[in-house]
């Protein structure tokens, strides 16, 4: 309560009341009457706009952990590929990787008979495998280097102790290492997450109908600019905050450190 | 060198990415240049509007504190491609109803002029936060002191803060030239002709993606990798005189 009242400063309460007044006129005065036609659209494509990003961010974290992994403490032919693989991802625009994935392995793809046919063919000539592919490649690269860091920060006489007790080496990893370099890196993995929120309308460009492409839509059929966009902007910052509540409420599960 | 080329298949490919005009290869280099342009001129404008961004967080009145809050929290939840395609049309309706209301026809917006203006204002809100940290990072007694001397804020700001604050700053402005860099491959989707769009037009004309795709990521990478060698030269220049941090162990 007393938080409130202090966020409540009299500037803010004219600015809250300024911010509703244009609500009430975006409301009024712009065009609204599309949304009805499209609304079934819109819903499909923000379900699948959370979907990829899910999809690609727990499959990209899968990926990250050895990457991170084979840096910090792996030998070298294993820490130089994998810090190649990081290098070049976070060193190239995703829309280039994108484009290379769809258009230069779709084009390789059909040339080979037995993948015709396969029993995979009928996945691999829709754009949404090439889509997830791009976005989960991109997302292991960037956590990748973030988990190398993770884990190179764990205190060594953590896992010094836990094979001091005998612990196996995978139970020490899964009970010690892993979560420890886990909780450090949190903050930024939420950070990281609403960057692949905003990488997702990329995929719209290989003929994904996410919701950024369902917004493009509109604009082309009707040719309303601002209303479509504004509501997009609007749905993102729903989805980011809802990201940003998910990381926080992660973050207070985990037991502080007592120092 | 033609039969090193001969003897590893790659005479076609050499051919295609070759400079002139059967080949692609000028094109890629003039979307290069296009997008070190307009990759220049939004950091450049992102650096000044992240100036004027973190002097008003720090120094402002709490309406502006507020204002650019928001302006910040806004733009760095919604995606580069929507704020671009939203700073696009703003911008180009409100520079024709500008010529309007001045007498002139429709104005034609030139692709490096609007991209620089609808990234520079991302770039802005991210420098904001950057330049913010950094600011606060630098010890309140030079501030203080050179206040005390008299001297007037731009003065303090170009002579002491600037400079005090850099070795902080770096790091930070260093990512963000990288995303710079890459955030104009985004202008691509709204038909601006930077490397990325014509690497596709490069690719889908010959139909030989895989070529022209990596050699435009490999374009990107060497921009990267040089920028990031310059980037840690200037860092260790900003940071001269001040004690490593190092230890001799770790």
């Amino acid at each position: 309560m007393t938080a409130l009242r202090a966020f409540l400063l009299p500037h803010r309460v004219v600015m809250i009341a300024v911010a509703l007044g244009l609500v009430v006129w975006a409301a009024v005065a712009m065009r609204w009457d599309w949304i009805p036609k499209y609304a079934d659209l819109a819903l499909l494509g923000i379900w699948r706009t959370i979907w990829i990003l899910v999809v690609s961010v727990i499959l990209g974290f899968l990926l990250a952990v050895p990457l991170g992994l084979a840096q910090a403490v792996g030998p070298w032919y294993l820490s130089a590929p994998a810090r190649g693989f990081c290098t070049i991802i976070r060193g190239t625009p995703l829309l280039l990787q994108i484009w290379l994935l769809y258009y230069g392995l779709g084009s390789l793809f059909p040339q080979f008979p037995w993948i015709r046919e396969s029993e995979l063919w009928p996945y691999l000539r829709q754009a949404w495998p090439y889509a997830i592919l791009a976005l989960t490649l991109s997302y292991a690269g960037y956590e990748g280097e973030v988990l190398r860091g993770a884990f190179a920060g764990v205190p060594k006489g953590q896992i010094e102790t836990a094979q001091a007790f005998g612990m196996p080496r995978f139970t020490t990893f899964r009970r010690i290492w892993f979560p420890q370099a886990i909780q450090s890196v949190l903050p930024t993995l939420a950070g990281e997450t609403i960057l692949q929120l905003k990488a997702t309308p990329l995929v719209a460009s290989i003929t994904i109908v996410e919701i950024y492409a369902v917004a493009s839509r509109v604009r082309q059929d009707t040719f309303i600019v601002y209303e479509p966009l504004l509501l997009l902007a609007v749905i993102y910052m729903i989805i980011a905050g809802a990201i940003t509540l998910l990381f926080r409420w992660l973050e207070s599960r985990v037991p502080v450190k007592s120092r | 060198m033609e039969h090193l080329a001969e003897a590893l298949g790659l005479t076609q490919t050499l051919e295609l990415l070759s400079l002139s005009p059967p080949g692609w290869g000028g094109n890629l280099l003039r979307g290069l240049a296009n997008s070190l342009k307009i990759a220049f001129g939004a950091f450049g404008f992102g650096l000044v509007l992240g100036l004027l961004g973190a002097s008003g967080k720090l120094y402002g009145g709490p309406v502006l504190r507020d204002l650019l809050a928001i302006y910040t929290t806004v733009v760095r939840a919604v995606p580069e491609l929507v704020l671009i395609l939203i700073l696009y049309y703003v911008g180009t309706d409100l520079i024709n109803q500008a010529a309007a209301a001045m007498g002139y026809g429709r104005v034609e917006i030139s692709g490096v002029a609007a991209g620089i203006w609808v990234l520079g204002v991302v770039q802005g809100a991210y420098a904001t936060e950057i330049l913010r940290g950094a600011i606060l990072a630098v010890p309140p007694g030079q501030i203080e002191a050179a206040r005390a001397f008299g001297m007037p804020p731009l003065m303090t700001m170009r002579r002491v803060t600037i400079p005090a604050m850099l070795s902080f700053a770096l790091p930070g402005l260093a990512n963000l030239w990288l995303i710079a860099t890459k955030d104009t491959a985004l202008l691509a989707i709204v038909g601006f002709s930077e490397l990325t769009l014509e690497t596709k037009q490069a690719a889908s004309s010959t139909r030989a993606y895989f070529t022209f795709f990596l050699s435009a990521g490999a374009l990107y990478l060497i921009v990267t990798l040089f920028s990031a060698a310059a980037f840690r030269r200037l860092e260790g220049w900003a940071r001269k005189g001040q004690p490593s941090l190092k230890r001799g162990t770790t």
